[in-house]
């Protein structure tokens, strides 16, 4: 049945190819590598059935011999090896489980449970691992093996850090479902190059200015979409978002259009030095300041910094502000809204503040963006970024920084990382992102800290239990 | 201590409340009995702005009250413990109380000694989270978490919501404790009218978006028509 599924899927996607034959189109059969893919989802799904129906051992054999012989056997293209391994290899992984859970007499919920139990640990963990992290992050420049290619992951991991972070105000913590999130990264990107390039803002001084830009740009979406919930609130915010790509692609005199901006000034070490080789007369570089050998590396080293701080600033505000009424208000928004209204809360100027603030923080982003690319177009400002960023809140467990973090390793580092794989390693990302809302379908990371307690802190651990304790 | 006159609310073109006249005084109990759909819930939330009345006039201690926005109505001093209870499922018990002081601007470490020594299950539960709680500890919650905000009226939405008989009892001897011990004016809307009828001092009934009887407590419960319409047979 899955074979004839996959034969028909399989048809039209792989067995005809488009070749170019003396300038001309044409389309070419491949119907021997049909068969084949038709007939490895067969085996996979028999070996599935089987280990099933309860013979998981000889399976788990078949399995692992098909992964050794995948990568010694012929194959017409390597995109079937990779199947055939992938296939191989999810085969085996299933029997596996399905060996552990026989040995397992717990429950389903007891396993749930279990895992939450995890997550609970790993969250008591982070009090120690987050200033750890922090200072990993610090030292990163100055390790033995960081290379230009290290501290430029580096930064893209913080940049998306710090969105996730921003973005996480809005859905994580005042629970409203913003898909058009990258429109205020557009923002703030676009405010620092126009400001830059027009009036010969330093960026110091930009960056202040794009996230104040920003922000006001989140207030006029915020406006006409307060009295929407749920769904419609996401399609305005999905709209708002293509909105503001399409101003930018069109409005060709402000924003040089599909062309985007070039030339973007780079920031200079807080209007002190800049970062060049060879100063204009009359200035200091970075290099002569602090008599060091000139190096490329000290611009990105300092805008590694930068976002570093950039990044630990929103997440710091974040944390405050949860302790603070406007914070617990998002929360309890959040939870339930009609239960708001009841308490007095004032929705409308809670909400405008959620999206002010977020927005503000994605401008701030955003111009960092542009700084240290020199280059913008409307191009990385499309929707899949949105989404991008929505899958690391939503991944790392709504509301939970940590998660944040860990949700950006993956779901940014990973692919960075697979590179070698080509075109497999966005099938990796995928992978990843199903296999995580398979077991932790409430995000990495679900628990919430509470924000007050009558006694001291208790761990995570504790609260876990008492949590989930006798109703 | 409030009085409305003429109220009519309307949802889009139906009329849920025709003509709502109540007053409550200061230190008393008022249950309001009826069935299903007469509108008893509407008024409750006409009351605080949500949605608002669009005829007729609601006056809280001397203040027109009948055009404020919700969050300035519950900033005057009315509380409501809402119908379903709608407490925050994934906060702790000590964050919703926390949240119910939200309009309160100074320390709120009075009220949450009241709350708890009110309700000493929920101390015991401070760091459960609020979904897991059970119904009747939900419903401590919620009016706990109303007491919070310092009320002078405190509204309560069917707290006897699915729950089991010796819960509300417990719950209505807390009410009563409210009422007697810190002289808070309650607004109780009821289904379990007998109990509801004991319990306050007056009572009104409400038929399809109109009050049609009132008096006190027990004159209803001995009213020939309310015993026919609501005592007998459920109770």
């Amino acid at each position: 049945m899955a074979g004839l599924v996959a034969l028909l899927l399989t048809l039209p996607l792989v067995g005809l190819r488009t070749v170019e034959v003396q300038s001309r189109l044409t389309i070419e059969p491949h119907l021997a590598e049909v068969a084949m893919t038709a007939f490895l989802v067969f085996l996979g799904r028999l070996g599935l059935t089987v280990a099933a129906s309860g013979l998981p051992g000889p399976v788990l054999l078949a399995a692992l011999a098909t992964l050794g012989a995948g990568w010694f056997l012929p194959f017409p293209t390597e995109a079937l090896r990779v199947l055939a391994l992938a296939g191989a290899a999810v085969v085996a992984i299933r029997t596996l489980w399905a060996l552990y859970r026989r040995q397992d007499p717990r429950s389903q919920q007891e396993r749930d449970r279990s895992l939450d139990l995890w997550g609970a640990r790993l969250q008591d963990a982070t009090r120690l691992i987050g200033p750890v992290a922090v200072a990993l992050a610090l030292a990163l420049p100055f390790l033995p093996f960081t290379d230009r290619a290290v501290l430029d992951l580096g930064i893209l991991l913080l940049t998306y850090i710090m969105l996730g972070w921003g973005l996480n105000i809005v859905v994580g913590l005042a629970g409203l479902l913003d898909l058009g999130y990258v429109a205020f990264y557009a923002v703030g990107a676009y405010s620092y190059a126009l400001l830059a390039q027009t009036f010969g803002f330093s960026f110091w001084l930009c960056l202040p200015l794009a996230g104040l830009l920003a922000s006001l740009a989140g207030l006029t979406l915020g406006f006409p979409v307060l009295r929407l919930r749920g769904d419609y609130f996401a399609i305005v915010t999905l709209g708002f978002g293509e909105i503001v790509r399409i101003i930018l692609l069109n409005w060709g005199d402000l924003t040089g259009g599909p062309n985007g901006i070039a030339g973007i000034p780079r920031p200079s070490f807080f209007g002190i030095a800049d970062f060049t080789a060879t100063p204009a007369s009359g200035q200091v570089a970075f290099h002569q300041m602090f008599g060091l050998q000139y190096s490329p590396l000290h611009r990105i080293i300092f805008l590694y910094y930068l976002i570093l701080a950039l990044a630990l600033l929103v997440n710091l505000f974040t944390m405050r502000i949860r302790r603070l009424p406007l914070g617990r208000a998002w929360e309890a928004l959040r939870e339930d809204d009609i239960a708001c209204t009841a308490l007095g809360i004032n929705r409308t100027t809670i909400k405008l503040a959620a999206f002010a603030i977020a927005a503000m923080f994605g401008g701030i982003a955003g111009s960092f963006f542009a700084t240290r690319q020199g280059f913008i177009s409307p191009e990385s400002f499309s929707f899949i970024e949105s989404a991008i960023i929505l899958a690391i809140v939503v991944l790392g467990g709504m509301g939970s920084q940590i998660g944040v973090v860990i949700a950006t390793l993956l779901v940014i580092g990973l692919p960075e990382v697979f590179r070698d794989l080509a075109q497999y390693r966005m099938l990796s990302f995928g992978a990843g992102m199903v296999l995580i809302m398979l077991w932790r379908p409430r995000g990495l990371l679900s628990h919430r800290e509470p924000t007050i307690l009558l006694h001291p802190r208790k761990s995570a651990t504790q609260q876990h239990a008492e949590a989930v304790g006798a109703p | 201590m409030l009085t409305m006159t003429g109220i009519r609310t309307f949802y889009g073109a139906i009329e849920a409340l025709k003509g709502v006249d109540l007053t409550i005084s200061a230190g008393e109990i008022v249950t309001l009995i009826g069935a299903n759909g007469a509108g008893k819930s509407t008024l409750l939330m006409t009351l605080c702005g949500a949605p608002q009345a669009r005829y007729g006039r609601i006056v809280f201690e001397g203040e027109d009250i009948t055009r404020l926005p919700t969050c300035q109505i519950v900033r005057r001093g009315i509380a409501q413990s809402p119908e379903g209870r709608r407490i925050f499922p994934r906060m702790t018990v000590l964050e919703n109380l926390q949240l119910g002081a939200i309009t309160a601007p100074a320390s709120y470490q009075n009220e949450l000694d009241r709350v708890f020594t009110l309700f000493p299950r929920l101390k015991e539960r401070s760091t459960q989270r609020g979904g897991t709680l059970s119904g009747g500890e939900q419903q401590m919650l919620a009016i706990g978490r109303a007491l919070m905000s310092r009320p002078r009226l405190l509204l309560l939405d069917e707290p006897s919501l699915g729950l089991a008989p010796l819960v509300v009892k417990h719950i209505f001897q807390v009410v009563r404790d409210i009422n007697r011990d810190h002289g808070m004016t309650i607004f109780m809307v009821e289904q379990n009218a007998h109990r509801a009828l004991r319990l306050a001092h007056r009572a009104y009934v409400m038929v399809n978006g109109l009050i049609t009887l009132t008096g006190s407590g027990t004159d209803l419960l001995a009213n020939p028509e309310v015993r026919a319409a609501y005592l007998e047979g459920g109770h």
